[in-house]
């Protein structure tokens, strides 16, 4: 089933801190939406007002045009998966997958066959008669899975639902979950304060933080071009470094920035501008020329750490900020890895410089 | 005590070093044990020993079945019933009004929850002498209850709430709710409200919820506090005398009796080692009915 879902105003408060600010999101028929914010930044509670356990203060959510608030929590066929999987303790796989057939009265042979179908999908057919708690974590959190999409709700909701699990198994299902999404296409939200999580399965990522939505974009929108200097912090490790704004264009230290096509609208009338830089999307190397489509810093090496798949180099730059550059640890670098106290420039294409505000 | 651990091993290759040193902590751990298990040993096992053997000892001092021919007298039998009645009722009433009790404070805030707690407490801070005798004073025939239904003009004469199998039951579900409430309260308090949630999202209304996930959830606490009004009910015997007024006879009452009025320890003893039989066999039926061990074993 594919429906839009059209957030509208929602704002919540408990006293007075306000939880959600004005939260106005369009999404699309069939979209996988991932809200990513850090704690207290009001995602989940934004995912609580959906799925019907918390009243909001005001505003509206349309599913397929229809209001839904009014529905009590019931009654709105939302499928949900917990962080804790929240499986039901005294009953096995089967009677938990089949929980929310019995309640619609379907068959029993109805019921059997879609049980299995779903437990077919996340691949845990073999388990059908297991008592929940002989499951391991990533089993549990399958039949939640299983469960939540059994009765082909309208709306599937997902609470941070992998952050229980160890790393290797959580990149797994993330890439399975993006894989059911591509079969099942279920309009989901998907909440989760790992920014890597987000990209990797999201259609579209909502930042929020302190309960307003800061951007709403694709993956590659938010990585590449975010608003603010929050967004960009969240979302990938960043150095900023302070902008002059001037008549001249922008500049930093002193020497005028090269900058993308598109960056007008971050440049319009910001309080304050800073040059975002990403360590894997700078180099080291000579310093270009005037019309070299890159802009050159010059810093000092200051020390080296090796990570296994790559080595970030740390450089300082005169007035003391640190910058991180991330170089590949492959044989035809080698010549690359500055000694500590070594002069170095480094160089960045004006399409990866990225200026954002200083708002959150 | 001596430390069990030496700083350092004699030699490290000293496998059987590592053993002893083992065995010495598993034993000094079972010899704190011991003044517990010398007065279980000594305040339990050895009276109620004592009180089976002196069942099998007739008038004349030798080995004999009558004190057990005595039980099938009616007088016996119909104690019997009447004990039984009383505890079973007694136990269904505080499962009626304890459940709903207990299902409000896992509810409330920690902090509203141990204000209302205190409230279910405070009867065990007073004798229950002195909550025996208050309720004698409530209910009698001119008691404060008595006068309001007349003067409200519910009833016209005064009701018998008192020195009855009535005024019984009200005195031992008040004296015994407690004991229904705070073991379902404590298994209550573990129930995550996530599962609630996840059977909502299911589809199920709250009242499909609660009976579904809930009320099945709560079984162990509901086993304990069961296990533990119908127990305590049929061995109450302070309650029982005052509130029934001659006319409620429990097992407790005729024990006392015996021992009392007749000295006949044999006797008294046949009804104690009955008592205790029934019990035990009362408890393991429930347990087969609640499948509390399934559920303790489960996790």
């Amino acid at each position: 089933m594919k429906v839009p879902v059209s957030i509208r105003g929602l704002s919540k408060k408990f006293g007075l801190f306000e939880a959600l600010k004005d939260i106005n999101l369009d999404i699309a028929p069939g979209e996988f939406v991932t809200l990513l914010g850090p704690s207290g930044s009001g995602k989940t509670t934004l995912l609580q007002v959906l799925a019907g356990f918390v009243t909001p203060t005001s505003g509206s959510i349309l599913v397929a045009g229809e209001e839904l608030l009014t529905r009590p929590p019931h009654q709105r066929e939302i499928g949900l998966v917990f962080q804790n999987y929240a499986l039901f303790p005294h009953m096995n796989v089967f009677e938990n997958v089949a929980y929310p057939l019995k309640l619609r009265r379907l068959s029993r042979s109805e019921i059997e066959t879609r049980v299995r179908g779903a437990l077919d999908m996340v691949r845990l057919s073999q388990f059908i008669d297991r008592p929940v708690d002989k499951l391991s974590g990533g089993q549990k959190q399958r039949v939640a899975l299983a469960r939540a999409i059994v009765f082909e709700p309208r709306i599937l909701l997902m609470d941070e639902s992998l952050s229980a699990l160890d790393k290797k198994l959580r990149e797994q299902m993330q890439i399975e979950l993006r894989h059911l999404h591509e079969r099942l296409h279920t309009t989901t939200v998907f909440v989760t304060h790992d920014q890597r999580e987000a990209l990797t399965m999201s259609d579209r990522i909502a930042v929020i933080n302190n309960g307003a939505l800061i951007q709403f974009d694709t993956p590659r929108a938010i990585y590449d071009r975010p608003r603010t200097r929050f967004v960009a912090d969240f979302v990938g490790e960043t150095t900023f470094l302070p902008v002059e704004l001037g008549s001249g264009g922008a500049s930093v230290f002193g020497t005028p920035l090269r900058l993308p096509d598109h960056a007008g609208a971050s440049t319009a009338n910001p309080r304050e501008s800073w040059l975002a830089l990403r360590p894997e999307k700078l180099a080291i190397g000579p310093a270009a020329g005037p019309e070299a489509e890159v802009n050159s810093f010059s810093a000092v090496a200051r020390e080296t750490i090796f990570q296994g798949d790559s080595l970030l180099v740390i450089a300082g730059f005169p007035d003391g900020q640190n910058i991180a550059v991330r170089v590949v640890p492959q044989e035809a670098n080698r010549g690359l890895v500055p000694t500590p106290g070594q002069p170095i420039h480094i160089n960045v294409h004006r399409n990866d410089s990225i200026l954002v505000s200083g708002d959150v | 005590m001596t430390s069990v651990i030496a700083a350092v091993p004699p030699a490290s290759s000293d496998a059987s070093y590592f053993a002893r040193a083992e065995r010495r902590e598993a034993w000094s751990f079972a010899l704190l044990a011991v003044p517990g298990l010398v007065v279980i040993g000594l305040l339990l096992i050895v009276p109620v020993g004592w009180l089976f053997v002196l069942s099998f000892i007739g008038k004349d001092g030798g080995v004999s079945l009558e004190n057990y021919a005595r039980l099938a007298q009616p007088v016996y039998v119909i104690t019997f019933v009447t004990t039984f009645q009383i505890a079973g009722i007694v136990t269904l009433g505080s499962i009626l009004l304890g459940y709903p009790v207990a299902y409000l404070l896992s509810q409330l805030s920690p902090r509203a929850a141990a204000i209302c707690m205190i409230f279910v407490i405070l009867p065990f801070w007073t004798s229950v002498l002195v909550r025996t005798y208050a309720w004698l004073v409530l209910l009698q025939r001119r008691g404060l209850i008595n006068s309001w239904l007349v003067s409200l003009g519910i009833i016209n004469e005064p009701i018998p709430l008192v020195n009855n199998f009535i005024g019984t039951t009200i005195g031992m579900l008040h004296v015994l709710l407690p004991f229904m409430i705070l073991p379902l309260y404590s298994s209550m308090k573990t129930i995550d409200t996530d599962y609630l949630k996840a059977a909502s999202s299911c589809g199920a209304s709250p009242m499909r919820a609660f009976w579904d996930v809930f009320f099945p959830l709560s079984r162990p606490g509901l086993f304990a506090g069961t296990v533990l009004v119908f127990i305590l009910s049929l061995g109450f015997y302070l309650t029982p005398a005052l509130l029934g007024g001659g006319r409620v006879s429990m097992w407790s009452m005729q024990i006392a009796t015996n021992v009392s009025t007749y000295s006949n320890w044999g006797a008294a003893s046949a009804l104690g080692v009955l008592l205790l039989v029934v019990t035990i066999a009362i408890l393991a039926a429930l347990n087969k009915v609640f499948r509390v061990d399934k559920l303790y074993g489960g996790r």
